[in-house]
């Protein structure tokens, strides 16, 4: 029986162009930019200086704070210098760049495609292994995967939820990397169980993959508590909120982290990574990208390298389209216009989405007419309509109070706005100020 | 019917000559004792309730007026920004108290990276708001310091003192501004500072507020400070600091000798409301350079503007011809001059 969240959502096109389109390889770069911001928290301190040599996969920069993760090498060759560059967010920040020579790697990591199915490490070194190759949530929002792992004291997880919903329109990296790495998922999922300490694992995957589901239901056979989750499809049903209840139907309190029901939710991407570096001692220095986009002569999935420029994954797609309106990092929905086409793919880039003038084109603002549309799609029960007017007429307190911190991005209520109004944009801005206001509190 | 008339007229009256008792003792024993001088002090206000002056509004800053005449000898700490000297000086005298002259001040833009001089490499369309706009990104022409030119400045203020052009897409100060302070407040990247409106308005300071090393500033804005230091090193004064490769003029110290402004090689340094530069400034700042005709050449021809082209080294002559040939075109053609008119009426 197919499962989904209950509360709002939307269904925008599907539009998933390269869904049948094999991962390719991606050629190395010549430069590698590599962030030393790829994950929420604090940025990593550099361990290398202008003129290194390094080799790929050799640790480049330490996560000292609790909340940040390891940053490695994605090539080999010199460190030509570690300065800021243009990133997907359109500030200069820091990043390691690489003058990239040949592709030499470090040693102990096992480079084949055999598959290596005992799990060797007890639960605490498989927590260390994940901190140490610099694992992070790949579905977009790159929390670090460790600190995801352990479970806090008096809190107990008794269920994990593996995402494959990839509900966002044209991406197609999550369903690709479960087509053809569905084995080596899966282990990663056994991996990331033993490391929580549960006994039942769920993929929850959307019905417009139903190749995945079949093939991964057919693995699952082989593992004991793993099962495969078939879902409606609905927009946003890959957030983790949304996902947990769907699934298990239960609702995390607002302001609240999933644990506090007992679910722990992992990308299926960052299962294959974690599958990776425990078993095959590799850190995240590659992740699968889409490029796609209606325009795109070639659009496929190819295994990026992480500090790639964009450009050259657009190139491997036939080149950027002339009518190109917007270049996008992730999907249509979330996803953040690039303003530089030099900035590197990071952690959290599952797709380059090139959408053509007219599609990406803002249409006229309108007055809003109270249709409360924005209402009935929102899938955290909040008011968009009046959460924009209150942010723009600065009353943050009552901004606070309309619980704009709970609002996921997910940018449903624009998307459905008949009178085009900004909603999101202003809801941002809202919980950018409200957050000032919260933390200066908390100071006090 | 006589009855119920003279009863209704009788009994209302004794219930408001009752209540009127009541309420004269109640008035008497819940009396709030006000000092009149804070109502004289909010009269002579400009009661604009701008919040220039660091209270919630006029009458916030008149009871904070009369307070420190109970305490205090002077009206040091508190200033009405809008009213100036004359109003301070009224709040004085009302109070009678000392009260030192402050120096007016006004808002600054310090940016200059307008569309020609920091062309766009992106465009927005997202929400008009640039609070909104500077969490997203670094802004349409690249610079992550400079103006955002959305308005959020133009919105926050109450006098109507600050516009955008349209043409350079700048928000431009007139003469309305009052230095409340509230588009400082305003503005996410602190690019408008309050300055000291100096002697005949005459203001001299660096238009530009990019931290970058010279090479990426430069790179989206041909006017930013690169951080050189060439000003610091000319200053008579010691007035120019160098911090995180941007000059800044302290205004206290700066005596407005305008010595720093040609020396800047990216016109960074803006200075206002000077009288045009005398021809020996010219020449003794470039006397290296021998071929310099226009020098020569009528005074009031050669412009700021030029003295910098000649710095850089570019031939004078044809500028100083198209200076001259728009004015025979101004004589002899009667419809340029209408024009001219009509611009100036505008």
């Amino acid at each position: 029986m197919l499962k989904t969240f209950k509360l709002g959502g939307v269904h925008p096109a599907e539009n998933k162009i390269s869904e049948d389109k094999k991962i390719e390889v991606l050629p190395l770069p010549k430069i590698a930019y590599i962030p030393i911001s790829q994950h929420l928290g604090a940025p990593a301190k550099p361990l290398v200086n202008k003129g290194d040599a390094i080799k790929v996969g050799q640790q480049i920069a330490k996560g000292e704070a609790f909340i940040s993760a390891n940053i490695h090498s994605s090539v080999s060759g010199k460190v030509q210098k570690v300065d800021t560059v243009i990133d997907a967010s359109g500030y200069k920040r820091t990043a390691v760049v690489v003058q990239v020579e040949g592709d030499e790697w470090e040693d102990g990591i096992d480079r084949t495609r055999d598959i290596k199915r005992d799990i060797t490490l007890s639960q605490k070194e498989i927590i260390a292994k994940i901190n140490e190759k610099g694992i992070v949530g790949l579905g977009g929002a790159t929390f670090p995967s460790h600190v995801k792992l352990m479970v806090p004291d008096g809190k107990k997880a008794d269920v994990l939820i593996i995402n494959g919903v990839e509900c966002e329109p044209y991406l197609t990296s999550d369903h690709r990397l479960m087509l053809e790495m569905g084995e080596e998922m899966m282990i990663g999922v056994e991996i990331l169980k033993r490391a929580l300490g549960v006994n039942r694992a769920v993929i929850g995957i959307e019905n417009n993959k139903p190749d995945a589901i079949e093939h991964l239901s057919k693995i699952a056979k082989n593992f004991s508590g793993i099962e495969v989750q078939g879902l409606k499809v609905k927009y946003p049903q890959g957030a983790e909120k949304q996902l947990i209840k769907a699934i298990i139907n239960r609702e995390v309190p607002s302001g609240k982290l999933p644990i506090e029901v007992g679910a722990v939710v992992n990308n299926s991407g960052t299962a294959y990574a974690v599958y990776e570096a425990v078993q095959k001692n590799k850190p995240l220095i590659e992740r699968v990208v889409t490029i796609t986009g209606k325009s795109v002569k070639n659009p496929g999935n190819f295994m990026v390298r992480i500090g790639t420029p964009v450009s050259e994954l657009i190139e491997a797609g036939g080149g950027l389209p002339d009518d190109t309106g917007k270049v996008i990092s992730g999907g249509p929905m979330m996803g953040k216009a690039l303003n530089s086409l030099e900035a590197p793919i990071v952690k959290g880039t599952s797709g380059i989405l090139i959408m053509q003038e007219e599609e990406a084109a803002r249409k006229q603002v309108l007055n809003c007419i109270r249709c409360s549309r924005c209402v009935s799609v929102c899938p955290m029960g909040l008011e968009p309509y009046l959460l924009e007017k209150v942010v723009m007429f600065e009353d943050f307190e009552r901004t606070e109070k309309e619980r704009v911190m709970d609002c996921i991005e997910c940018g449903s209520c624009q998307f459905t706005c008949p009178a085009n109004r900004p909603l999101l944009d202003y809801i941002r801005l809202g919980k950018n100020k409200v957050g000032q206001i919260m933390r200066a509190r908390a100071k006090k | 019917m006589n009855d119920v008339i003279i009863f209704s007229v009788a009994s209302l009256g004794a219930i408001g000559i009752a209540a009127s008792v009541i309420l004269y003792f109640v008035a008497q024993k819940f009396k709030v004792i006000e000092d009149p001088r804070i109502d004289l002090v909010e009269g002579a206000l400009p009661a604009a309730n701008c919040g220039g002056c660091g209270f919630a509004g006029c009458r916030a800053f008149a009871e904070a007026s009369v307070k420190q005449a109970e305490d205090k000898s002077n009206l040091e700490g508190l200033n009405c920004p809008v009213g100036g000297n004359d109003v301070m000086a009224q709040v004085a005298e009302i109070l009678s108290l000392t009260v030192e002259e402050q120096d007016p001040l006004i808002a600054v833009v310090r940016c200059n990276g307008s569309l020609a001089n920091s062309p766009k490499k992106a465009s927005y369309e997202g929400a008009s708001s640039c609070a909104f706009a500077h969490n997203l990104f670094s802004g349409e022409g690249g610079c992550p310091f400079g103006c955002l030119g959305l308005g959020d400045c133009v919105k926050s203020c109450a006098f109507d003192a600050i516009f955008i052009n349209p043409e350079t897409g700048l928000p431009e100060v007139n003469d309305k501004c009052v230095a409340c302070g509230a588009c400082v407040e305003a503005c996410p990247r602190d690019i408008i500072e309050l300055r000291p409106k100096g002697k005949k308005d005459r203001r001299i300071f660096v238009s530009c507020v990019n931290q970058e090393k010279g090479g990426p500033a430069k790179k989206n804005c041909d006017v930013a400070c690169i951080g050189c230091g060439k000003c610091v090193k000319v200053c008579p004064f010691d007035a120019i600091t160098l911090e995180n490769s941007l000059a800044y003029i302290d205004p206290e110290k700066c005596k407005l000798c305008r010595k720093c402004v040609p020396e800047c090689p990216t016109n960074a340094i803006h200075e206002l409301n000077f009288p045009e530069r005398k021809p020996k400034l010219v020449v003794a700042g470039n006397e290296e350079k021998p071929a310099r005709p226009a020098v020569k050449a009528d005074a009031e021809a050669v412009k700021i503007a030029d003295t910098r082209e000649v710095k850089k080294g570019t031939d004078p002559i044809p500028e100083e011809k198209a200076a001259e040939t728009p004015k025979s075109v101004e004589k002899d053609d009667p419809a340029s001059t209408g024009n001219s008119e009509e611009t100036k009426e505008n």
